[in-house]
């Protein structure tokens, strides 16, 4: 099996990208339930990158961001990680406490548990549809939360790569709320030998 | 107006005066800004593990912190510096995030400073400042002009090493 992402054909892409769309499809239902908002998503897209262009995704380097990482164990390793901007995390957590959708947000412990347990809820229904699909056992760390500039929160992620590899592969999904305004974007980053897992895992070699 | 060079993720580069280096959102990675005190080189490597050792035959060099180095510097003499009027400064080695159990892999940060500083070390470098550690991101710029090294950050203001 293609164990570096170079070895990587469109076929297995594309398997790759349907593993984004079943995943997030169940993260976005688990999240327009909790909003009780209609919530919509992109075509997955299957990000191969160089390291110098990682820090690049999501508009730059220093633009600030909330990250929400949680590391996988089990039958494959990696992580996952749900990436918003300031304005849809005001949203989301105005929505989920009952406040008026403008009202300011202070980035209190209560305002990063609520993020955090977002970032829990789409994982957890992302990874159970993986993980039904591949019958693969896929267990998720508890999450951790950071706000800073999306260069640093994205090389979590691609250091870990770094160990076995000179790019990293990154399946994205964006969702949106149905007007196009980006509410945030979710990773899933496989580690160097746990994509081979999946794609082997469905069959596909 | 100095031109400003970008150095990513896992890249090195050196630069003659005029000039400024940049590198971007450095998290647990460490930027290693060197200057020449004589002729006003300036390199910039911006690594993200500790050591090759781990390396296969191929991988990008200027990922590590003992390889990034090691080139960093030669580029720098190709450049006409000598080793004995560089110095050092260096920024990065954050740890992003706090997990409740705490692995080997997420104090990478500052197993990353510890080697870099080691290295520089061995290379007889001294490095006079630095600004590591913390849990939150850093973007660095390196000036040709008195080797000043600026650090920005969200939250934690700015400041000159």
């Amino acid at each position: 099996m293609a164990d570096n992402i170079s070895g990587l054909n469109n076929f297995h892409l594309d398997v790759l990208r349907e593993i984004g769309n079943i995943g997030a499809g169940n993260a976005a239902t688990a999240l327009a339930k909790l909003l009780d908002k209609r919530i919509e998503m992109r075509v997955p897209q299957i990000r191969i990158m160089r390291f110098s262009e990682v820090s690049d995704v999501l508009g730059g380097a220093e633009t600030p961001v909330i990250g929400i990482l949680l590391q996988l164990q089990g039958d494959i390793s990696g992580s996952m990680m749900f990436i918003l901007d300031y304005p849809s995390s005001r949203m989301l957590v105005n929505i989920l406490m009952g406040k008026p959708l403008e009202t300011d947000l202070e980035y209190d412990e209560m305002t990063c548990s609520v993020l955090t347990e977002i970032g829990n809820i789409l994982a957890g229904s992302y990874l159970s549809a993986l993980s039904n699909l591949t019958n693969l056992m896929i267990i998720p760390d508890v999450p951790a939360l950071a706000i800073d500039m999306a260069g640093a929160i994205l090389s979590v992620p691609a250091i870990e790569f770094g160990k076995t590899s000179d790019t990293v592969l990154y399946i994205e999904n964006v969702f949106t709320d149905g007007c196009d305004s980006v509410i945030g974007d979710l990773f899933l980053v496989p580690d160097d030998l746990s994509y081979g897992k999946l794609l082997e895992a469905l069959g596909v070699v | 107006m100095a031109e400003i060079i970008k150095v990513g993720m896992a890249e090195l580069k050196v630069s003659q005066h005029p000039s400024i280096l940049t590198t971007l959102g450095l998290g647990s990675c460490i930027g290693i800004a060197l200057y020449d005190r004589i002729k006003k080189n300036i390199g910039m490597a911006h690594i993200m593990l500790p050591s090759s050792s781990i390396a296969t035959a191929s991988s990008n060099r200027a990922k590590f912190a003992d390889t990034g180095i090691h080139d960093l510097i030669e580029e720098m003499r190709r450049c006409g510096s000598d080793i004995r009027s560089i110095v050092a400064k260096i920024a990065g080695g954050a740890q992003m995030f706090a997990f409740a159990t705490q692995n080997e892999s997420m104090k990478i940060g500052q197993r990353n400073a510890e080697a870099t500083r080691a290295i520089l070390a061995d290379f007889r470098i001294p490095i006079i400042a630095e600004d590591t550690g913390g849990n939150y991101g850093r973007t660095i710029e390196l000036s040709s002009e008195d080797g000043s090294l600026k650090v920005k950050t969200i939250g934690f203001g700015i400041k000159y090493l």
